[in-house]
């Protein structure tokens, strides 16, 4: 076995494990000095991703790969800790690491003035970890403990601003949230294991019967997952916390908001994939009300991003709006499970996070580098930014266009992947993304007229362009997406739609658990 | 929080041993009894909170600082993290046992039946069980301790406007 072959072999631990060890390691290294602690967690974030490439690479070309923790092989019941890492786990793992190692980079400057900074790049990889530890997992008992590491960490980081009340409030009501959630996610994996006696997703999804418990626990894990993803009308902690929270950390907590929401996708199609088809609860009494609720959250979405004035604020529903495409699409595959367009609205889904990730991400960068030029977030109060900020400018009107879905950009392609799915489920439906997407150009374009645009102000006469680590991580991300959108094609094929098929394809899930002796 | 009678301090003084005796026992004992690295944790940190109450946040503070205790914090979670990748270069796979039944530290092989438990025994999860342990006291009592130091400032600045 090759050196390359045995990194492969064990990567799925090793992702956990560096930045855990990087986090507990970073109070140690800052007594260094602030550069080489900043120098060592970039580090510790490009060897993640190193990994998570590696294995990406692998999983995309040789299908499911498992990590049995402790030991060489399984026992009967499955009592050990299991990863199995699939299409899906290994795609949302990406978006994950890529969006922490650029805030990582963005940080380096942003949040140079402050302090606490020990704590605040310990709680970054602590919280890279837990996403990637939910992303990777294949047991719910383990899911809802990297569920909760996320969201602690998440939670303190969100607070960081300490001195300003709203970052408190904002801080609480996540906690809140979160704890309610996770409450919710420990009560259905109590239901499941009274039932079944096991807790590993594999041999739970080959025994579960559907039962009256399990419907409840379905239930339970959906709403969960769905109120941490910002689903309406659970969605009233996320403009707060997008908001208050520092825009690296935003970043993040965009990729964490992913992660639940790839939660929801790991349930409805891999835990409960095979016994969804009929019953009351059926896939399409499901499906049809996900999409209700996914056409509910981009209207209000979009509609409460056009009254906003904090620059934050405002992309942060519109954040949510862009949500609510992602749950039209699983809505769509789940109403529409079997059918090819189902299939296509799953892909449109599954690629939308990717783009979502990216778009939105890469506006809350561009509204932090606008607070750290200016200390200013009232858009009433900009204006002629475009004078002295060239780059800022030119990766806003990137990161507009690919929001609101305009061809040359990424989020045209997974939008027009869902508006099509969509139509064939109910026209209806995808004339109101469409007209919501449209309002979403609409909202952006007032926000670039009123930052950049107009005539220069005597106050931001001395704005400076912001430092180079926050030019890099925004030009990597707009980099990101133009080349997304010129070649979605081979995107689509390559990542796309074998984390979809991984997840129509539920028996492949189980079957490989079986073949190494966990059932 | 200022300092207390010199009666509590005293009694505190005394209790102080036993307390520490016990959470340290319930730590070593991990992997026998039960509790272990957070249970033991708590109770130790529990006994430095008696201090803490009897003495007053100052004189805790001048003795251990807050900045020493985040750096234990660091060291535990630092070791449990180490001990499971030492898993994966000695043995095959991250988290393995691989001091169980070595014959070397931690190493004996369980009795089967009822006895009256063999310290030697457990592998790695000794070790763990003392990270954890290390861990636990330093975090709760950072927290104990820069929350009563805070209140203890928050007082004296009270004081000083009503003065």
């Amino acid at each position: 076995m090759t050196s390359i072959e045995y990194i492969i072999d064990h990567s799925p631990a090793l992702i956990i494990a560096i930045p855990l060890l990087g986090a507990f390691l970073t109070p140690l290294v800052s007594r260094l000095g602030s550069r080489i602690r900043n120098v060592f967690v970039i580090i510790v974030a490009m060897l993640t991703a190193f990994l998570v490439f590696l294995l990406a690479s692998d999983v995309f070309s040789d299908g499911i790969r498992t990590y049995i923790f402790g030991s060489q092989d399984l026992t009967t019941p499955v009592v050990r800790i299991l990863f199995e890492v699939d299409g899906i786990s290994i795609f949302m793992a990406i978006i994950s690491v890529l969006l922490s190692l650029l805030a990582a980079i963005y940080s380096w400057s942003f949040m140079k003035k402050y302090d606490g900074l020990d704590k605040y790049y310990t709680l970054l990889l602590l919280m890279t970890a837990g996403m990637l530890g939910m992303e990777l997992t294949g047991d719910m008992f383990n899911f809802f403990v990297f569920l909760e590491i996320t969201s602690i960490s998440s939670c303190a980081l969100i607070a960081f601003w300490t001195h300003k009340g709203e970052a408190v409030e904002a801080g609480f009501k996540y906690i809140v949230v979160s704890a309610v959630g996770a409450l919710f996610v420990l009560f259905a994996v109590a239901l499941l294991y009274g039932q079944y006696n096991a807790l590993n997703i594999a041999t739970l999804a080959n025994t579960i019967q559907y039962s009256f418990l399990d419907k409840i626990a379905f239930v339970l894990l959906i709403t969960a997952l769905g109120m941490k993803a910002g689903l309406v009308p659970m969605h009233m902690w996320l403009p707060d916390s997008y908001s208050q929270a520092p825009s690296s950390v935003t970043l993040i907590l965009v990729g964490a908001t992913q992660a639940s929401l790839y939660g929801v996708f790991r349930m409805c199609f891999t835990l409960y994939g095979g016994v969804f088809a009929d019953g009351i609860l059926s896939s399409m009494t499901v499906g049809w009300f996900i999409v209700v609720l996914a056409l509910v959250t981009i209207l209000i979405g979009v509609t409460m991003a056009i009254i906003q004035t904090d620059f934050k604020r405002l992309i942060a529903y519109a954040a949510v709006a862009e949500l609510g495409y992602m749950f039209l699409g699983i809505g769509v595959g789940l109403t529409a499970m079997g059918t090819s367009y189902g299939k296509t609205a799953l892909d449109g889904g599954v690629f939308h996070i990717l783009n979502d990730a990216l778009d939105v991400g890469l506006l809350f960068l561009v509204a932090g580098s606008i607070y750290y030029a200016t200390k200013e977030r009232d858009l009433d109060r900009m204006g002629g930014l475009a004078r002295n900020m060239r780059y800022t400018s030119m990766f806003f009107i990137i990161g507009l266009l690919a929001v609101a879905g305009m061809p040359p950009m990424n989020g045209f392609a997974s939008k027009l992947l869902i508006y099509e799915s969509t139509y064939q489920l109910s026209p209806i439906l995808s004339i109101i993304a469409i007209l919501s997407s449209i309002l979403l150009l609409a909202v952006f374009v007032k926000v670039f007229h009123s930052v950049f645009m107009g005539p220069e102000l005597p106050r931001f006469r001395d704005v400076q362009e912001v430092p180079r680590s926050m030019l890099l991580a925004m030009g990597i991300i707009a980099l990101i997406i133009i080349v997304i959108g010129l070649i979605p094609g081979i995107v689509v094929e390559n990542i796309v739609q074998p984390a979809a098929n991984s997840l129509v394809n539920h028996l492949d899930y189980i079957s490989h658990v079986i073949s190494i002796g966990g059932v | 929080m200022s300092e207390m009678s010199k009666i509590v301090r005293t009694i505190a003084a005394i209790v102080f041993p036993f307390i520490m005796i016990y959470g340290l026992y319930v730590i070593a004992h991990g992997h026998l009894t039960p509790g272990g690295g957070f249970q033991g944790g708590a109770i130790v940190a529990s006994a430095c909170a008696l201090l803490l109450v009897a003495y007053g946040s100052m004189w805790t503070m001048r003795r251990i600082g807050e900045k020493r205790l985040s750096v234990f914090e660091s060291i535990g979670a630092f070791f449990f993290i180490a001990l499971a990748l030492l898993g994966l270069f000695f043995g095959a796979v991250f988290f393995n046992n691989f001091l169980a039944g070595s014959s070397f530290l931690f190493g004996d092989i369980p009795m089967v039946g009822s006895n009256t438990g063999d310290m030697n025994t457990g592998g790695v999860l000794p070790l763990m069980n003392f990270a954890v342990g290390i861990k636990v006291v330093a975090g709760l009592f950072v927290i104990i301790l820069v929350m009563a130091y805070a209140s203890n400032h928050m007082e004296k600045k009270r004081g000083e406007k009503q003065g």
